[in-house]
């Protein structure tokens, strides 16, 4: 208890500031939902869960709802399966291999403004790199509007997020790849086990833990990939590419629907914290320690 | 055989889609924007330096690189310094309350900014604080401190328990203790830690974005995306723009990459 009382003044400050600007905002977000607060004017009022009755017939917010999630299913789907791939074969600690996961991992240190600008460059219908390869290579005819076709736009923004951060997965999974015993490896080997064999029946279920966290990082990532979208198609065209971070945006500093944003923000909220827990609950279950 | 072909063309297939979009840009903004529309994605035939002279003419480019550079060093520093103290406490003490402190720390692990980013705005309004890079850094530093205090906290559980007991018995006070024993053990860590959110602020344009609107206050990312609105579809402007803001991250990164991977190592655990 002496120490406790001691080590108190470690703790205020740090617990002071979280209190006051992140712990306390939060609280008033909630109350905000309940609210037709625009944002500006001194006063609301209060009532009471209308703005989430709202949410359920608005159309962007259903249209954004489905799109955070194919978006998300993308990028997870090829961002570690992609990662997955190339750790298998960038595992050893060899600076071939080091050098390599090091290239690998520099999209992830850029901003995604530059990450978007640079891919806005690449995805240009006349003069990107995407379409003038498909005309050269004689494929001309698949040719998009990678960007402006509705149909298309999610997919592309979920690839440029995939592109900039599976060198980070790589790292990750080779983390979890380093940890595993090499005598196990051998020793499966020497008992005459194919390579398919010791992948599926040692390397794989040791790398479950590593899998979950690329899994779980990556879901999570993918719901906060506001600054990639905004910056590429502030989520157009006809909101295609809306998700729930760039409505719960538009809707409370365009359209200045303070209170409608904050059920979003819990809403919101909700979802992650329900795909949080499914996630460890199926992912968890088959793992194995030897 | 055939394996090892495919295996090195996987991994220089993936190189060359990591470094070709970099070396493209790099290349658009060493052209003349005459140069660039009648060949975008050929080398430069001679190389031109005038977009860049012409970004830093009319842009304060100097001002924004300032600005990123404050707020960067200001929310690093102080979350480092709070987080520091805060893991300290928590790792001392193992009493009900200081657990309750973590958890609560670790529970806001599990809230994106985004879904925050309403109350907080309207509440560093009512207080004053917009259009501040005081304002701007105390908001990042609440909003980044559970990452913090997440990592620092789990790598001080792994110093050696035994020199702090025996610095406690010979009668040095925690302040002292942490000064010279626990921070001086714990530099690689708190190196690993500021690498990471160092990326996080550096690139950040969610809160720049809401909380500064001067043109004097923009921060890197924010004025990059004024440029755009300048120079509509102007790409050998705004691939400028792309590679002086990279460029002192990925300086940074050449030279401290072991502190960059393991802080994102220790960063992305928290799952």
């Amino acid at each position: 208890m002496k120490r406790t009382r001691s080590l108190l003044p470690f703790l205020l400050p740090g617990l002071l500031l979280y209190a006051v600007l992140f712990v306390y905002p939060s609280l008033t977000g909630l109350y905000y939902s309940l609210t037709d607060w625009d944002g500006i004017s001194p006063s609301n009022r209060f009532v009471g869960l209308e703005q989430y009755g709202k949410l359920m017939d608005h159309i962007v917010f259903r249209k954004s709802l489905g799109n955070n999630l194919k978006f998300m299913l993308a990028v997870v789907l090829l961002q570690s399966s992609v990662s997955l791939v190339l750790a298998l074969q960038l595992w050893r600690k060899s600076r071939f291999h080091t050098a390599l996961r090091s290239l690998y991992f520099v999209p992830t240190i850029l901003s995604s403004v530059a990450v978007g600008f640079i891919w806005t460059f690449l995805y240009d219908p006349t003069l990107g790199l995407l379409n003038t390869s498909l005309e050269r290579g004689g494929l001309s005819g698949w040719t998009q509007n990678w960007l402006g076709n509705p149909k298309l736009a999610l997919y592309s923004l979920a690839f440029v997020q995939a592109w900039a951060h599976i060198g980070q997965m790589v790292i990750l999974f080779v983390a979890g790849l380093q940890s595993i015993p090499s005598e196990l490896l051998e020793a499966a080997r020497m008992d005459g086990g194919s390579r398919r064999q010791v992948f599926f029946r040692i390397t794989w279920p040791l790398l479950a833990p590593a899998a979950t966290i690329v899994v779980a990082y990556t879901t999570i990532q993918s719901f906060k990939a506001f600054d990639l979208i905004f910056t590429m198609t502030s989520g157009g065209p006809n909101y295609s590419t809306e998700i729930l971070s760039t409505f719960i945006y538009s809707t409370a500093f365009t359209n200045y629907s303070f209170g409608l944003a904050s059920a979003a923000s819990v809403l919101f909220l909700v979802l992650i914290a329900a795909i949080t827990f499914i996630q460890f609950r199926l992912l968890r279950a088959d793992r194995i320690t030897y | 055989m055939l394996l090892r072909f495919t295996r090195a063309a996987l991994l220089t297939g993936f190189g060359a889609a990591v470094l070709l979009p970099l070396l493209l840009v790099g290349g658009a903004s060493l052209k003349s924007a005459p140069d660039f529309y009648a060949d975008p994605l050929g080398l430069p035939k001679q190389l031109f330096f005038g977009n860049y002279s012409a970004l830093f003419e009319n842009q304060p480019m100097w001002s924004y690189f300032r600005n990123s550079a404050a707020v960067t060093l200001g929310t690093v520093g102080l979350a480092l310094l709070l987080s520091g103290m805060l893991a300290y406490g928590i790792v001392r003490s193992r009493s009900r309350w200081t657990q309750a402190v973590y958890a609560v720390f670790v529970l806001g692990l599990a809230v994106p900014s985004q879904v925050n980013m309403l109350p907080i705005y309207s509440f560093v309004r009512r207080l004053g604080l917009t259009n501040s890079h005081a304002g701007l850094i105390l908001v990042s530093v609440s909003v980044l401190l559970p990452l913090s205090v997440f990592m620092l906290a789990g790598f001080m559980r792994s110093l050696p328990h035994e020199i702090l007991e025996a610095g406690s018995i010979d009668g040095a006070g925690e302040w002292r203790l942490f000064a010279t024993v626990a921070v001086p053990l714990s530099a690689p860590y708190f190196a690993a830690t500021a690498a990471f959110l160092f990326v996080i602020v550096w690139n950040d344009l969610l809160f720049p974005m809401m909380l500064l609107n001067g043109r004097e206050k923009l921060t890197l990312p924010l004025a990059m995306l004024q440029f755009r609105g300048e120079y509509v579809s102007n790409y050998t402007m705004l691939m400028t723009g792309v590679v002086i803001t990279a460029l002192p991250m990925i300086l940074i990164y050449v030279f401290l990459q072991k502190y960059f991977i393991t802080g994102m190592l220790a960063g992305s655990l928290k799952g």
